[in-house]
């Protein structure tokens, strides 16, 4: 092969693929940055409960408050063991935590089994968009006790009051999640889908839903949170029986251990669920980040 | 008789016009189409960035209607995607939730085929693009090269009438790209398939093809067709890498200097 020839080629093609990149060089590169929770960080966030807590003990060991504002830390913990064998007001904790958890246990599965649907279906058809969407845009900012008043005089102190503003706090996170998702999805997962043979309902099933799974529960993650401080809020305002109302009783009396060691209940119980929920996504959404 | 004429071609594409958008905003993409595609033919399809390559294969996928124009696939107009015709995008779409042997199952599941079959059609094509014993694998855990093989795995699995393939090898390194494109043209041979191939490497159309389509730059027309037989001749040598020849370095040439040339008018 006579050498002139192939250098021509050669020089053509470079200007040929050099032309032909410039359009295909925004493909991203995969660089997965795994944020790493080192040693340090560890550590500082160890130091800095045991600084909270010390500061704590240190205030109440040099008695600067009184103890009837802070308790000390061996106060609550003694408070806390009382409250686990004898309960609170004859009640035990373990039913007003249940009483709490039914309510948010009964408002997220009511939410979780409609927003789904609903989001869904909103971020396919426009239509549907049009008629759900302005309705949850309204009442989302809306602070839940403002409306909880309203929903006391419709259904009562008790349960179905509570149901319903729970269910109305936790249905806005999961339906926007849903109706984001569904905007996102790669739309050559679909494309294929159909070149597959998969019909419009497969796919919904097969491809639109797992598709979306991953920010669906982002969603709920976040709906079990606003849920749970709506929840404590409004056996604050108006209960009868539940965690919230334990605090709300106790500060009637002045006694702030009760209330400290509510606080406490409430905070560990949060990151607990949290905690059980981040296990189910992990199990459920294995592919998450992965893609 | 008229009608058994059309058949002759699986894929009858007449005066093709496709636009994106409408008014002022409109992109014409493809202009004046007219190709046919014979069963066990292996297209493909050359051209500047931007000319209208996607739009041709989307087209024939079913993906986007003909502007004007007619797509005929075995007589009949193509309304949409369909599992006849199977398409490997350019960067894999596997569903990240179902392992690699669910991937490949998906279609043959979709059409209702009883169970033996489906896993009679899932081991055959494992083994074709040699991926057996990857079945359980999660699809994010193979390399860009394999991922591509599931991707093409999962489109033979329906046997469909022809695979259509934009630009498969794009993100692939040169080491693995020879080897998918080795056997892709053995899978051809094997499964007496018809396949269209978009790509903008001009070594690689030469060296799968039977015929390379050139289209200018936007709006796409199609300025050449070269017949060409180099995948032969490399399976019959047993190679997996052309031969160069000649008659190789002239068409070559010339295919470099038609696009080019469009390259240079554009600016
Ligand atoms: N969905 C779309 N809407 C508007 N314009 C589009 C769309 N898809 C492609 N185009 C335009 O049509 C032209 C051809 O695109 P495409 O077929 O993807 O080219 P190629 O695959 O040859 O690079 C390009 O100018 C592109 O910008
Ligand atoms: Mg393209």
């Amino acid at each position: 092969m006579d050498s002139k020839k192939e250098l021509d080629i050669f020089k053509k093609s470079i200007k040929f693929y050099k032309l032909s990149f410039n359009k295909r060089n925004n493909q991203n590169n995969n660089s997965e940055k795994k944020i790493k929770k080192n040693k340090t960080e560890r550590l500082l966030t160890i130091g800095t409960w045991i600084i909270i807590l010390g500061t704590w003990y240190i205030i109440t060991e040099l008695k600067l408050f009184s103890t009837t504002l802070v308790p000390s830390p061996y106060k609550v913990l003694t408070t806390f063991i009382t409250i686990l064998k004898e309960g609170y007001n004859n009640v035990s904790l373990w039913m007003h935590l249940g009483a709490s958890f039914q309510r948010l246990f009964i408002a997220l599965v009511l939410a979780i089994v409609t927003a789904i649907p609903i989001g869904l279906l909103s971020g396919y058809f426009s239509k549907i968009k049009a008629i759900v969407d302005s309705v949850v845009e309204f009442y989302r900012p809306l602070p839940p006790l403002a409306y909880y008043t309203l929903l006391i005089l419709w259904f009562g102190i008790d349960n179905k009051s509570k149901v319903t503003l729970l269910f109305l706090a936790g249905f806005a996170p999961i339906y926007l999640a849903c109706v984001s998702a569904v905007r996102k999805i790669n739309k050559d997962y679909i494309l294929s889908a159909k070149s597959l043979g998969a019909s419009q309902k497969s796919i919904f099933f097969k491809i639109v839903l797992p598709a979306c799974l991953p920010e669906i529960f982002t969603g709920i993650r976040t709906a079990v949170g606003v849920s749970y401080t709506t929840l404590v809020s409004a056996e604050m305002v108006a209960a009868t029986s539940g965690i919230g109302w334990m605090v709300l009783d106790a500060s009637n009396f002045l006694k702030s251990n009760v209330i400290v060691v509510g606080i406490l209940v409430m905070g560990f119980t949060g990151i607990l669920i949290d905690y059980g929920l981040r296990y189910l996504e992990k199990k459920i959404v294995f592919w998450k980040g992965h893609v | 008789m008229v009608n058994e004429e059309k058949k002759e071609f699986l894929i009858d594409i007449k005066n093709l016009k496709s636009v994106y958008g409408k008014n002022i905003d409109s992109v014409l993409a493809l202009d004046n189409i007219s190709l046919q595609i014979k069963r066990g033919e292996f297209l493909c399809v050359l051209g500047p960035s931007g000319c209208g390559k996607s739009t041709l294969l989307k087209t024939i996928a079913g993906y986007i209607k003909p502007t004007s124009g007619t797509c005929l696939m075995q007589g009949e107009s193509i309304t949409g995607p369909d599992w006849h015709r199977g398409v490997v995008f350019q960067s894999p779409t596997l569903y990240p939730w179902m392992n690699v042997k669910e991937n490949v199952e998906f279609g043959p599941k979709m059409r209702g085929l009883s169970e033996n079959e489906i896993k009679r059609i899932r081991t055959h094509f494992l083994d074709q693009v040699k991926l057996t014993g990857f079945g359980d694998k999660a699809t994010f855990e193979l390399s860009g090269g394999m991922k591509q093989r599931v991707a093409l795995a999962r489109a033979l699995a329906n046997y469909p009438q022809m695979i259509l393939m934009d630009e498969p090898f794009g993100a692939l390194d040169a080491l693995t790209r020879v080897n998918m494109q080795s056997l892709i043209r053995n899978i051809w041979k094997e499964n007496n398939s018809t396949f269209f191939l978009i790509t903008h490497d001009i070594d690689e159309a030469l060296s799968l093809g039977t015929r390379v389509v050139v289209l200018s730059k936007r709006p796409g027309r199609i300025l050449k067709e070269f017949n060409v037989d180099f995948t032969h001749t490399i399976l019959k040598n047993n190679s997996n890498h052309v031969m160069y020849s000649e008659k190789y370095f002239k068409v070559k040439n010339e295919i470099l200097d038609l696009i080019n040339n469009q390259i240079e008018k554009q600016h």
